[in-house]
């Protein structure tokens, strides 16, 4: 039997098309993530022990070497990903993108010096191939580790007057070398090929460096698509079909999941990259309406509020995945119930740092997976609740986004909490959210603040709940 | 032009499966709950993990006593199942969460 090799990388291709299709609806997600993870298989399965076009088992060379390269590899990912916290996701995900990111880079450099002196008569498709994966992989690393660290608090964010126009500048730079790069190869002169490497990591570090925290989801998605990209460079290199669909794949559902995030925060893109918002010295002066007073409350008053309401929403936002208060608030939420009361929880698709990262923290802590309530059905319910409590959420609830068109985040579809009857903000301080921008939500006659860290106060609300 | 043309020519199978499969990825992502978007995210960023198939290759066209390319195509082929087994398994993490655990969310 020949053609194993087409056969498993055609099984691969379909496993991950198939696979990323189930993993669009939230029941078959699971399934679909195994699907696409089985494709995987398949297509190493294919390279590790056939040969394109030939009849029966091959080995592939240096197959003790390769063995032991998965196995570290695999080892060490299962216990990475098995062991990070539910609220480090994000991170784990960047840094993750930057290995894919890193291995195409590394494919690219060995090609370039597998090809010695051939590198004169290489077909310039083959040509281009090397260099993009090269020059992708590259910044995708950078980048990705670099979102990693920020993300992490490793690192801060790092502005500089002109950064697009340096940006620019560095683009034109890497292509002239990549460019010069192709003429010198026939001389043997590797100048220019290590100088596209740096080029491309000094691009890396000053393309994601001074994106604000608030915007590295959008940031984690495109690098991601760029790292499908570089892969399916790869694919091109070798003619290998399956690293071209899975590649191509990847960099155009990223691309699109990119600009669907942006939507959610009423972003464009090119906003997000050029960093109009991110940072917090950008948009201070907006505060308009703020002075008024605030009205503090006591966790004593909001628990007894809550006990005789009818219906109570939670408002979950970062503050309550920093805080790791899912479990708390899930506590609350079952001894309001035992009392007869309403609990539901308003997700935002942007709360949190990236989209839908409060439903995997709320599931995790076993909030029943009906309970959470996307924005556009729980909005026309807040009419009818007494009591809302926002939870370490700020910019998702700025009544500015309605109101104020010169708010930066304006235009951005926001939880209606003011038409509740009562509104508790649990905050540490009266700090700005990410945005930057006062919320004057805050000086609402019909809302109280508690004051505090949100597992704190949660605790404090259950302990003066369950003692009332 | 002739080189633009040739190129073409030399890869158009290629080329059409590229324009194909971009469509294809925008059709999957274009209607998904956002609920989902961090999940599809992460099971994208394990299926660019195929990239590993490269690094295989590669580590497997290194000549025995080329030690620079083996040690760096050993440290690709790490990283690259770093991506892919590290992208499945925080995936299946997060989608774990999403399964319904009937009863318990509403008593306890």
């Amino acid at each position: 039997m020949r053609h194993f090799q087409e056969v498993l990388f055609l099984l691969g291709s379909l496993g991950f098309v198939v696979g990323l299709k189930m993993m669009g609806k939230p029941d078959s997600a699971r399934k679909g993530n195994l699907v696409a993870a089985v494709g995987m298989l398949f297509a190493v399965l294919g390279i590790m022990f056939f040969k394109h076009g030939e009849e029966g088992i091959h080995v592939v060379n240096n197959v003790g070497l390769i063995s032991a390269a998965i196995g570290v590899g695999t080892l060490v990912g299962w216990l990475m990903a098995k062991r990070v916290q539910m609220t480090a996701m994000p991170e784990m995900v960047s840094l993750f993108n930057g290995m894919g990111g890193l291995c195409a880079a590394l494919i690219s450099l060995l090609e370039w010096k597998f090809k010695g002196d051939s590198i004169a008569t290489m077909p310039a498709g083959e040509y281009l191939a090397i260099i993009a994966g090269l020059i992708i992989g590259t910044v995708s690393f950078v980048g990705s580790i670099v979102a990693w660290g920020k993300l992490s608090g490793k690192l801060g964010d790092f502005r500089f007057p002109g950064q697009q126009f340096i940006n620019i500048i560095m683009l034109l730079a890497i292509v002239g070398a990549a460019w010069m790069n192709f003429g010198a190869a026939a001389d043997n002169n590797m100048l220019y090929f290590y100088l596209v490497i740096v080029l491309a990591a000094v691009y890396g570090l000053l393309f994601v460096f001074p994106i604000g925290g608030a915007d590295m989801p959008v940031v984690i998605s495109l690098l991601n698509s760029f790292t499908g990209v570089a892969a399916a460079c790869g694919g091109f290199l070798y003619h290998n079909n399956v690293m071209l669909m899975g590649g191509v794949l990847v960099g155009s559902a990223g691309t699109i999941l990119t600009i669907v995030m942006c939507k959610a925060m009423n972003r464009s893109l090119t906003n997000v990259l050029i960093g109009a918002v991110g940072g917090s010295s950008v948009a201070a002066s907006s505060g308009g309406k703020s002075g008024g007073s605030v009205r503090e409350v006591q966790a004593t008053d909001v628990a007894i509020l809550m006990k005789y309401a009818q219906k109570v929403i939670v408002v979950p936002g970062y503050g309550l995945a920093v805080a790791q208060a899912q479990h708390v608030v899930h506590e609350l939420e079952g001894l309001l119930e035992a009392e007869g009361v309403e609990v539901k929880y308003a997700i935002h698709p942007v709360a949190g740092r990236m989209p839908g990262h409060m439903n995997v923290l709320l599931a995790e802590s076993n909030v029943s997976y009906d309970k959470l309530v996307e924005m556009e059905h729980i909005n026309p319910e807040f009419a009818t609740t007494d009591v809302v409590l926002v939870v370490g959420a700020n910019d998702v609830v700025n009544p500015a986004a309605k109101t104020d068109p010169s708010s930066p985040i304006y235009g951005m579809p926001i939880l209606d909490v003011e038409n509740a009857k009562q509104v508790i903000v649990l905050k540490r301080s009266m700090k700005s959210g990410y945005a930057g921008i006062e919320n004057e939500l805050f000086y609402n006659s019909k809302c109280g603040m508690l004051f505090g860290d949100a597992k704190e106060s949660l605790q404090k609300l259950v302990n003066e709940v369950k003692t009332l | 032009m002739d080189l633009i043309f040739n190129f073409i020519g030399e890869n158009i199978s290629m080329i059409y499966l590229v324009i194909l499969m971009v469509f294809v990825g925008i059709e999957l992502i274009g209607h998904v709950p956002s609920v989902l978007h961090t999940p599809l995210m992460s099971g994208a960023n394990a299926i660019h993990g195929v990239v590993l198939i490269g690094a295989i290759y590669v580590l497997g066209h290194a000549e025995e006593n080329d030690t620079f390319s083996l040690i760096v195509g050993f440290i690709g082929v790490i990283v690259g199942t770093l991506n892919v087994i590290g992208g499945f398994v925080v995936t299946d993490r997060m989608l774990e969460m999403f399964k319904k655990k009937p009863g318990k969310g509403a008593k306890s």
